[in-house]
């Protein structure tokens, strides 16, 4: 193989389909989105595959890249393609659209089972809430508080493989971060949807969300913090 | 190997879950050999002398060793659930293992 192209081997097709190889010239600094990019402006114009800003804010170009979920535009094949040559597949444990692109719906959708958003319980009458940055609760909530939905978490959990009905590592976090929440009015809710079946106490503590997410986040740390908040909300009869 | 998989403490949960099949085989064996000391003594005393060959006892070794890793495994996942979250969990995986490991050491040498 020569050092200045690279051999590509990029998925067509649906749940059913092919891989396709492509030949693409190797650039200093080149990503793996670049090279995707590349390949639909140069060589494949019907390859399909999603992204955004480029730069690791939007969490839109998650794909699978020799067999590990990265975030594309952020990844630079220097890094993963050790050996001259690039697979790249879609995100696993989502329905495929088409090529590189995944069907998020049912991401999404168990953001919303989880009860992840934010229940106010002030009125535009109260002033600001205080919240201490040195508080406990605050630092747990700080630290998962970056997620970008990316869903290479959801995409390495083999929990939610095998468990179709599970919420995932990365609407779990989101959870965690409101549990945090003093301000969030909608806990005993929360806490009822993620306790269960499918929800936090399903997590194997595998921790291959937290060794792939790119923004560093810790799934298996929020998930386990959830384990104890809904034990302790079920012996007080909480939930 | 390229996949998501393969990281510290994947390789913990494939150990704890294989030790824990392989223990689920082992244990209906042990109860039936022990059954024996019931109403076959004599097939008993010769199980017994059978378990004195050194294969067994390395056979043995193997069988502490995982017994071993199945108790520290689970009280891995017990701390992980139930006390406050700790990022050195690569290290608690090696202590785990190193405890499962130096269980088999102590069994093989007292094994003579």
């Amino acid at each position: 193989m020569s050092n200045d192209t690279l051999t590509v081997e990029i998925w067509r097709g649906r749940e059913e389909g092919e891989f396709q190889t492509f030949q693409v010239p190797r650039m200093a600094s080149q990503t793996v989105l670049d090279i995707v990019t590349y390949v639909q402006r140069n060589l494949d114009p019907g390859l399909s595959y999603r992204f955004a800003c480029r730069v690791g804010v939007c969490g839109s170009c998650a794909m699978t890249v020799n067999g590990k979920p990265r975030w594309t535009c952020r990844t630079h094949v220097d890094k993963v393609a050790g050996d001259g040559t690039l697979r790249i597949q879609p995100l696993k444990n989502l329905p495929v659209i088409r090529d590189l692109a995944v069907d998020m719906t049912e991401f999404f959708q168990k953001w919303t089972r989880a009860q992840a958003h934010f229940v106010p319980t002030a009125t535009r009458g109260d002033d600001f809430a205080q919240v201490s940055p040195d508080d406990p609760r605050r630092k747990e909530a700080s630290a998962g508080i970056e997620c970008i939905n990316c869903g290479v978490c959801y995409s390495a959990c083999d929990t939610v493989a095998w468990l179709g009905d599970y919420l995932g590592p990365a609407a779990l976090n989101r959870a965690w971060t409101l549990v945090n929440d003093e301000r969030d009015g909608g806990q005993a809710a929360r806490l009822k949807a993620i306790a269960g079946a499918g929800g936090c106490q399903s997590c194997h503590s595998h921790q291959s969300c937290f060794e792939l997410c790119p923004k560093h986040l810790n799934p298996t740390a929020a998930i386990a913090g959830l384990k104890r908040a809904t034990v302790k909300a079920a012996l007080k009869g909480e939930i | 190997m390229k996949t998501h998989r393969n990281h510290a403490n994947y390789w913990a949960f494939v150990l704890h879950r294989v030790s824990g099949l392989a223990l689920l085989l082992f244990l209906p064996a042990h109860f039936y050999v022990l059954a024996l000391a019931v109403e076959e003594a004599a097939t008993l005393d010769m199980f017994l002398s059978w378990t004195e060959a050194p294969v067994v006892k390395l056979l043995e070794t193997g069988l502490v060793i995982l017994l071993a890793a199945h108790m520290t495994g689970g009280l891995r996942i017990l701390a992980i659930e139930f006390l406050a979250w700790r990022d050195w969990q690569k290290s608690v995986v090696a202590i785990t293992g190193g405890l499962s490991l130096a269980a088999g050491l102590i069994f093989l040498l007292n094994a003579g």
